[in-house]
């Protein structure tokens, strides 16, 4: 009796004792004051994202056309160049655009926009580049040497010329799209979306081969290992060795990657619709609202300094929670770059 | 190292060669073409022009009289009549006769002009924006990576770090409205757009290359912290060498070489950044030609930028590698 309590107790002592590196890393991460303010932000930046349509206090497509460009009475505080010509009106909390769609709207589903982008980029590309990668580093040899140098072309290919052409691609080919087929099916899930569907898939297009390198790298110095050898002895196919035995070995590097490919990301997109090759319109994203405010910026300058804060400030965030992600999860790299 | 040399420099030519051929694919996977209009051409006219353009080609004879305009050298006589088809971006007369390299092909959206004109004009912008951008990020971000590790955990470090987290986490398109917002509409210091002069520089080449400076100051600082920990700086120190000698004569030569690195690739960036930059502050550079013409379907334009772009990308990393290879002979035997 005593005995076997003794033995339960002591059980219970290591399995409270017991540590992995996941619950050492969230410790060392909680303890990063940094991180955790980033974090903090990101989980409102969710929040707000999911909530939009609550927290938003009109819709951000319907436009006022004789609103259009009007301030609040406290914008005359912080930009009192607008005085002499500003028309004010208290209806809007930061201001309205152009157009007279209310900016604290638009700011606010923006978030939709970027952050289904650091969502769906680092999914799509992670795909891409793990799959690559593993089907590279498991085969080797031959395999291995064609695939990796595709990745080194791809790499040379200047990503942004890139993702503007692809973009140019998906954007006209819509119109020549018939209902039905693969090209009419993605056209109609695009269109739903905004225009950010093709967006995913450019990111995704040109953000994986990082990934697969990592993937191949990491897969390399494994598959010499016994417990690959030992699966391999006891008959394992290719395909259960690489998704049992394989990847969740590697998986935690290029989760880390990705958390800090994820502003690069935030980024692209906002670049894509800044040119005007991004979201379709009225969809809001921060960098249409940038461009279109720039337009103004000595009239109106909230306009596109507004749009440029929020979007500073989720950089900040995933930087900092991205940074403190790789300091918990690889202390050796403290401090060196990216 | 010759060996290593023409090596990479192969391997540089199939890249480009790759990417002319993606880019080439994708143009024309696009549907429309250069010539349609909202109101459309009467036939004959779009019979002649696409006649004239060879529009009407098979694609991959399309492909390779186009790379063969640009690569193969072309020898006519001084006195032959200019044509937008025929012009090149590099004549050089002999006597008599002229030889003629590298033409890009007519632009098909300007008619007057063709892609050499549009490199020699814009070009040169894009450049200086680049290299002054790169210039920042040198300037700002190797004393800021220095002094912060040589002071490190105190405010200069903090500070340090900090500057390079901001410069990070704000991209062009966000540092540029502000800094024109500030500095040209506030306090009237710089103008907002333009190129051409010294002050019209400033605020792009910042807004371009702080972000890249950020990157730098923290590769020194990470490198520097490594070196000032080996053996011979101990053993510079110890032989009582002030500590200026130590850290300038000793430590930064070799932690630079990770800096040196990523040069390449920075510079990479910063050319291709400067596509947004040059929206951003009103600059006649490169970047807004190769926007529009994919949306002419202004195939030698896209063809062109995007060659001209890949090549600077894959001769600065050839360059890098290089370097590399030179300051650390592992490299070549591997």
């Amino acid at each position: 009796m005593t005995a076997q309590s003794t033995t339960a107790g002591v059980t219970a002592l290591r399995v409270r004792k017991e540590t992995n590196l996941w619950v050492d890393a969230f410790g060392r991460l909680i303890r990063n004051r940094a991180a955790v303010v980033g974090g903090l932000i990101v989980i409102c930046l969710i929040l707000t994202a999911i909530f939009a349509p609550l927290l938003a206090p009109r819709d951000y497509a319907s436009q006022v056309l004789e609103d259009n460009n009007k301030l609040p009475s406290w914008m005359l505080l912080i930009f009192p160049s607008t005085k002499p010509y500003a028309q004010i009106s208290n209806d809007y909390p930061i201001g309205a655009d152009y157009v007279g769609r209310d900016m604290l709207s638009r700011i606010i589903y923006g978030t939709r926009v970027s952050l289904s982008v650091a969502l769906m980029g680092p999914l799509i590309s992670l795909l891409v580049g793990l799959v690559f990668g593993t089907i590279s580093g498991y085969f080797g040899k031959g395999v291995d040497n064609v695939m990796m140098r595709f990745v080194d072309i791809m790499y040379a290919f200047p990503t942004l010329l890139l993702i503007i052409l692809l973009m140019a691609f998906f954007r006209s080919t819509t119109q020549a799209a018939v209902t039905g087929t693969l090209r009419g099916t993605m056209t109609a899930i695009d269109a739903k979306l905004g225009g950010m569907f093709f967006i995913y898939i450019g990111i995704g297009l040109t953000a994986w081969m990082g990934m697969a390198r990592l993937a191949r790298g990491q897969i390399l110095s494994l598959k010499e290992k016994e417990f690959i050898e030992a699966a391999r002895t006891i008959g394992a196919s290719d395909m259960r060795i690489m998704v049992r035995h394989i990847l969740p070995n590697i998986i935690g590097p290029l989760i880390v990657a990705e958390t800090l490919a994820i502003p690069t990301y935030i980024t692209f997109e906002a670049f894509l619709s800044f040119i005007g090759l991004g979201v379709n319109p009225p969809t809001p994203s921060w960098g249409s609202m940038i461009s279109d405010g720039s337009a103004a910026l000595r009239t109106y300058p909230n306009q596109a300094v507004f749009p440029a804060l929020a979007l500073a400030i989720t950089m900040f965030a995933f930087n900092f929670l991205g940074d403190g992600l790789r300091d918990a999860l690889d202390p050796r790299m403290r401090g060196t770059m990216k | 190292m010759g060996r290593y040399i023409v090596r990479r420099f192969l391997w540089m030519l199939l890249v480009i060669f790759v990417v002319s051929l993606i880019t080439f694919s994708l143009q024309h996977a696009v549907p429309g073409g250069p010539f349609d209009r909202e109101k459309k051409l009467p036939a004959e006219i779009m019979a002649n022009l696409q006649d004239k353009y060879h529009l009407n080609d098979p694609l991959p004879k399309q492909y390779v009289d186009y790379m063969a305009d640009i690569l193969i050298p072309h020898i006519t006589t001084k006195d032959e009549v200019p044509s937008l088809l025929t012009d090149a971006l590099i004549k050089i007369d002999i006597g008599d006769v002229r030889i003629k390299w590298m033409n890009w092909g007519p632009s098909y959206a300007s008619r007057s002009r063709t892609v050499n004109d549009i490199f020699k004009a814009q070009l040169p912008i894009s450049a200086q924006l680049g290299l002054l951008a790169m210039l920042v990020a040198l300037l700002i971000g190797v004393p800021m990576g220095i002094l912060a590790a040589l002071r490190q955990n105190t405010v200069f470090d903090y500070l340090g770090m900090g500057v390079a987290i901001f410069g990070v986490s704000v991209p062009v398109i966000v540092l540029g409205p502000i800094l024109i917002w500030i500095f040209a509409v506030t306090l009237g210091w710089f103008p907002a757009t333009g190129w051409g002069t010294l002050k019209q520089a400033v605020m792009p080449s910042v807004a371009l290359g702080l972000a890249s400076s950020a990157l730098i100051a923290r590769l020194t600082r990470a490198s520097l912290l490594q070196v000032i920990r080996e053996d011979y700086i101990r053993t510079a120190r110890a032989k009582g060498l002030a500590e200026r000698m130590v850290i300038i004569g000793h430590a930064l030569k070799n932690a630079m070489i990770p800096v040196v690195t990523i040069l390449g690739p920075m510079f990479a960036a910063l050319t291709t950044g400067t596509f947004i930059t040059e929206q951003i502050f009103g600059i006649p550079g490169m970047g807004k030609h190769f926007i529009t013409s994919i949306g002419n379907r202004d195939y030698p334009v896209i063809m062109g930028t995007t060659l001209l772009y890949s090549f600077f990308l894959v001769a600065a990393n050839l360059v890098v590698d290089i370097t590399y290879a030179w300051l650390d002979p592992r490299i070549r035997y591997s």
